[in-house]
Order: structure tokens, then C-alpha cells, then sequence
């Protein structure tokens, strides 16, 4: 189980949305693989009846009242984006 | 003489008298950081103009102020976000964010305490790393010997206090990046109980153990900024509605019955010698001011790291999401679709241990692995907490070593994840846990490099902490040694 292939690691960088060469599917593999073989020692512990935390206190969800009140503008919203174009994101074609 | 050798409370009984003022801070900072920081490289961006305007407006202001903050320079981590002042993560895909939109919460307490921010600090690029190598922009150094790293992640965070370029500063730790770098350049770090410290702006790796927290020359001063960051915000929905202590208050000398928990597995193989004779030593002090201290154990704290790697790539993979092209952020110029945008972008703007958690972290959410891994690694979360619940429910603190290792050398490690990753074995449990936990100065290596003692508490009793550690500084000097850098005063 502790195997990753390289068929592996190309499927999830493209889940991840990264680019990755040929180099680093190599160099990945074995990296991955390695931390993944280390992780396997929590095999050895029966976890059957634990439960999982998924928060380390006992929070429940929060809600607050949906008043608007003052934030950021759509300019200023817009002042960080790589490209825009009439007050909107502007992106490459979604569609081919 | 620096005017930061001085505490919170003779800084601002110097300004009430008018002996010094609030520009003479800032301009303490600037030459410091003009003087040394060449070799400490512990700023990426620095504040001077807004800095030293304000010090001169702060200056002006007729009534005298109450805040024991007032004036004093403030270095941040630059994962903190600050409106108008450039906020990176040491990553090149934030290069280009000059103008963030809004202060972080801690930060806009901070300025509404007129605390003076003089830059944004180095670290390890999204605060993924434990020798600020991960940075992409350059490598902070220790300010003690500057062949070693500060640490990591909030490495320029530790650094710049300990060489006396800012009074006090603040980092984050996820899985020891306050304690580990404060032990490595023997200063005061402190990471809060998860929940006690909004994390609204701070750039979030993993949410869960993600908190922000002070680092300073004293226990003292800790104590004092601490107070000025805390409390329920509304912005952050994990943050906790409790009442909150005075922490000065605590700091008493007296640790007379106090009872300390010493985790067998935290002396252990792969602790140096002088690591662990330090922990002892120090463990005779408060012996000798009246606590007392037992041998326990934290018998899942082997499982810890693999458990914390498997749990923090797996939210940095969602957090890190958000970095997608649009809205912020470097774009690439070689994409012509939507999706090649996303990848592009992503690849040319996160470096290669950013890019190795996201990948871990989406394998192991993977369909086909997330029970195998990530459930897994939440269960064994379960084990490790109830350890430390079990130790408290004897004990009042539990003492041990910060770090295995006094700080390693620059390059030493920086081609092994693992062992890299294994530096962190003594204070990831505590993230995982949720509990606080604090690193002083205990002591220095052969090699003259600073010692960390680490001192955990039970939820939400940061005020034991700072009795605990207060008495042990008092009672020794460790925190009075300073780094000779060149031009060192």
C-alpha cells in the first residue's frame, strides 16, 4: 500500500492543479512514496473505536445575525488582480 | 546599551518623563536593522516612511497614553496581512500583493494599541518549513552564529528579536513555528491555546493548528502582548468566547507545589546530551524554588509527526487552493486556457516543499485513501490528545526540551523532508492537542548556541505558563546573554 507510482502522482498534481515535468514525477514519486511508507506506522496502532477530532475543542457552528456593514469595495476588491477589464476578473477561455 | 534591553514597563516610564521618545524607538530599529541585518536578513519588507511618520505623530499626541504598547517597534510575520503593506509568505506567488486590502485582527489591535510596525518578517514560504530555507526570497541566519538557520517558520521572527532589530514581534505556529525558532535564537515564544488568538488574516496553512502568538526577550513582556491579542472575534468562527485572565497578574516567583510532568519520550534517543542536560538542570531550579517534578508518559507521541503531516497537507491542500490566478497573486504569462492558467500559475509561484504538501495533502484526501490516511490521522489525533488530558489531569505543566537539537547548520538538512520533519517531534503533539505551549531560554550548546526549555499547559492556562516560566527566569541569567553580531552594542 505504501507504493505510489508515477501514474499516481501525475493524477493527483493534476487534482492538486499543478504542473509538474517529468523530473518532478520522478523526484516526487520517491519523495511521496517515502512520507507515505513513514505514515504507514500509524498502522500500528487499533483505532477501531476512536473517533476522529476533527477540532481540538468542543465548538459548535457559529452563526451571526446577516447585517451589511462596511468591507471592501469593487475597486479596491479589484486592486490586486493579475488582469481585469470592466470592473470584472478577467480569465483566459473556459471553454476550447 | 540598546533601548530594547529595557522593559515594556521602563519604556513607557522613559516616555512619561519625556527621556526618550517614540521616534528614538523607530530610529533604534532602523539603524539596528541598517547595522546588522545585512547578515540576519530577517526583513523582506520594511515600513520606514509610515513607520517613522507615525512615531513622530504618536510623538505629537498631547494626552499621555495607558497602553503599556504605546510607540514600541513591532515586527510581523509575513503571513500576517496588513492593509497597504506588502504581504508575501516568502512566496514569489504573492511577489506582487503590495496592497492587501485589511489588517489581520491581531494587527489591528496592535496599531490600535499605536504599537509602530517597522516590517514584515521572513519565514518559511507559507509557513511550511523549520529552517526558514523554504523562503523563496533568501535565508534568514541565526543571529548567535550566522552559519546556522533561526529556525522555522516564524525564523525571522525569533531572529529580529534576538538581535535587537524590533522590540517584540509576531509569528504562527502550526507545528512548533514560534516555540522551535524562539529556542533556536533563545528568546521567549509562545503559541496560545488553539482558539484564544483570532487567526482572521492570517494566511491560514492548516486551520486546525494554526495560532498566532508573541515572541520577546522576556517572559514579562510576553505576558504584556499576549493581552493585547486576544479575545473572541466574530471574524474567525473558531475563535473561543471564554473569559480572559489578567496575565501579568500571574507573574509571581512563587511555583512553590507546583507539579510538573516530565514526558519520558521527550528524553529520549535523538535528544542531544546537552539538550538533555539543560532540561535537567533546569528541572533542579524549580526544584529548588519548590516544585516538584515526576517522570510521565505521552505514550503516543512517536505517532505524532506522521499523524500532524498527514492532518496539515491535507487542509494546506484546500487552503492553498485559493491561489488560483484571479484575484491576487502572480498570474502566468504562458497560459491560454482556464485550466492551464490554474497549473501554470500554481507551478511558477509555489516552491518545492509547498508543492510537495499540497500533493500529500491531496493524496491522502484522495477518494480511495482518505479513510486509510487522513481519518486515520485524525484518530490517532484522538490518542495523542487524550495523552496530554490524562498527564493534566495529575499535573499543572509539563516540562521538556523545545527541540531536539540546538539550531543545525545552514544546507545541513535541507534535502531530507523526513529528518527535516522529525526536528519538529517534540512540539508537534502540542498543535495536535490544541494545548498552549511556550519556549524560554534554558541554557546554551557547546557550540554557544541557545537551548530551549518548553513548557506546556492545560486549555486556556496560558497564566500557569507565564507563573512557571517567570520563576525560572528570574531565578537564572540565560535570558541576559545576547549574540555577538557584528557592531553588536
Amino acid at each position: 500500500m505504501s507504493e505510489i507510482s508515477k501514474e499516481q502522482v501525475k493524477h493527483v498534481a493534476h487534482l492538486a492543479r499543478l504542473a509538474i515535468t517529468e523530473e518532478e514525477v520522478e523526484k516526487m514519486t520517491k519523495q511521496l512514496g517515502d512520507i507515505i511508507e513513514y505514515a504507514e506506522l500509524l498502522n500500528d496502532l487499533d483505532t477501531e473505536n476512536v473517533e476522529p477530532t476533527t477540532h481540538v475543542l468542543n465548538l459548535k457552528n457559529v452563526m451571526r445575525k446577516d447585517n451589511p456593514r462596511e468591507w471592501i469595495n469593487k475597486e479596491d476588491a479589484l486592486n490586486n488582480a493579475p488582469d481585469k477589464k470592466d470592473g470584472q476578473f478577467r480569465v483566459p477561455s473556459i471553454l476550447e | 546599551m540598546s533601548l530594547f534591553d529595557y522593559t515594556l514597563k521602563e519604556l513607557q516610564d522613559k516616555l512619561h518623563k519625556k527621556e526618550i521618545t517614540v521616534s528614538d524607538l523607530v530610529s533604534e530599529s532602523y539603524n539596528r536593522i541598517q547595522e546588522v541585518d545585512g547578515q540576519v536578513k530577517a526583513f523582506l519588507t520594511l515600513n520606514e516612511d509610515a513607520a517613522k511618520a507615525k512615531a513622530k505623530e504618536l510623538d505629537q499626541q498631547q494626552e499621555s497614553s495607558n497602553s503599556i504598547l504605546f510607540g514600541v517597534p513591532l515586527g510581523l510575520k509575513d503571513n500576517l496581512v496588513t492593509k497597504g503593506l506588502r504581504t508575501t509568505c516568502a512566496s514569489q506567488f504573492l511577489s506582487n500583493f503590495d496592497d492587501p486590502l485589511y489588517n489581520a485582527t491581531v494587527v489591528q489591535k496592535l496599531q490600535d494599541e499605536n504599537t509602530v510596525t517597522i516590517g514584515k518578517l521572513n519565514m518559511d514560504e507559507f509557513a511550511m518549513g523549520s529552517s526558514n530555507e523554504n523562503s523563496s526570497y533568501f535565508t534568514t541566519r541565526n543571529p548567535w552564529n550566522t552559519d546556522y538557520v533561526p529556525g522555522g517558520s516564524s525564523g525571522g521572527s525569533a531572529a529580529a528579536v534576538a538581535a535587537k532589530e524590533v522590540f517584540f514581534s509576531l509569528g504562527s505556529d502550526t507545528g512548533g513555528s514560534i516555540r522551535q525558532p524562539a529556542a533556536f535564537c533563545g528568546v521567549v515564544g509562545l503559541k496560545p491555546t488553539y482558539g484564544l488568538v483570532s487567526r482572521f488574516g492570517l494566511v491560514a496553512f492548516a486551520s486546525s493548528l494554526d495560532q498566532i502568538g508573541p515572541l520577546t526577550r522576556t517572559v514579562e513582556d510576553n505576558a504584556h502582548l499576549l493581552q493585547a491579542i486576544v479575545g473572541h472575534d466574530q471574524m474567525d468562527s473558531t475563535s473561543a468566547n471564554v473569559e480572559i485572565p489578567n496575565y501579568t497578574d500571574a507573574l509571581s516567583e512563587d511555583v512553590k507545589g507546583l507539579k510538573i510532568a516530565v514526558p519520558s519520550e521527550y528524553l529520549q534517543e535523538g535528544v542531544a546530551p546537552e539538550v538533555k542536560e539543560a532540561v535537567l538542570r533546569a528541572l533542579k531550579v524549580y526544584e529548588s524554588l519548590g516544585a516538584t517534578w515526576e517522570e510521565v508518559s505521552l505514550p503516543h507521541s512517536k505517532y505524532a509527526v506522521a499523524a500532524y503531516y498527514l492532518l496539515s497537507s491535507s487542509e494546506a491542500s484546500a487552503n492553498l487552493a485559493r491561489f488560483d490566478g484571479v484575484r491576487y497573486g502572480v498570474r502566468s504569462e504562458k497560459a491560454e486556457n482556464m485550466l492551464d492558467m490554474f497549473k501554470l500559475s500554481r507551478s511558477e509561484g509555489f516552491g518545492d516543499e509547498v508543492k510537495r504538501r499540497i500533493m500529500l495533502g491531496t493524496f491522502a484526501l484522495s477518494s480511495g485513501y482518505y479513510d486509510a490516511y487522513y481519518k486515520k490521522a485524525q484518530k490517532v489525533r484522538t490518542l495523542i490528545k487524550n495523552d496530554f488530558d490524562k498527564v493534566f489531569e495529575d499535573y499543572d505543566v509539563i516540562v521538556g526540551p523545545t527541540t531536539p537539537t540546538p539550531a543545525f547548520k545552514v544546507g545541513e538538512k535541507i534535502d531530507d523532508p523526513l529528518t527535516m520533519y522529525a526536528n519538529d517531534i517534540l512540539t508537534i503533539p502540542v498543535n495536535l492537542a490544541g494545548v498552549p505551549g511556550m519556549s524560554i531560554p534554558c541554557g546554551f550548546s557547546s557550540e554557544g548556541l541557545p537551548i530551549g526549555l518548553q513548557l506546556i499547559g492545560k486549555h486556556f492556562d496560558e497564566s500557569t505558563l507565564y507563573r512557571a516560566a517567570y520563576a525560572f527566569e528570574k531565578a537564572t541569567d540565560h535570558h541576559k546573554k545576547q549574540p555577538a553580531l557584528g557592531g553588536d552594542r
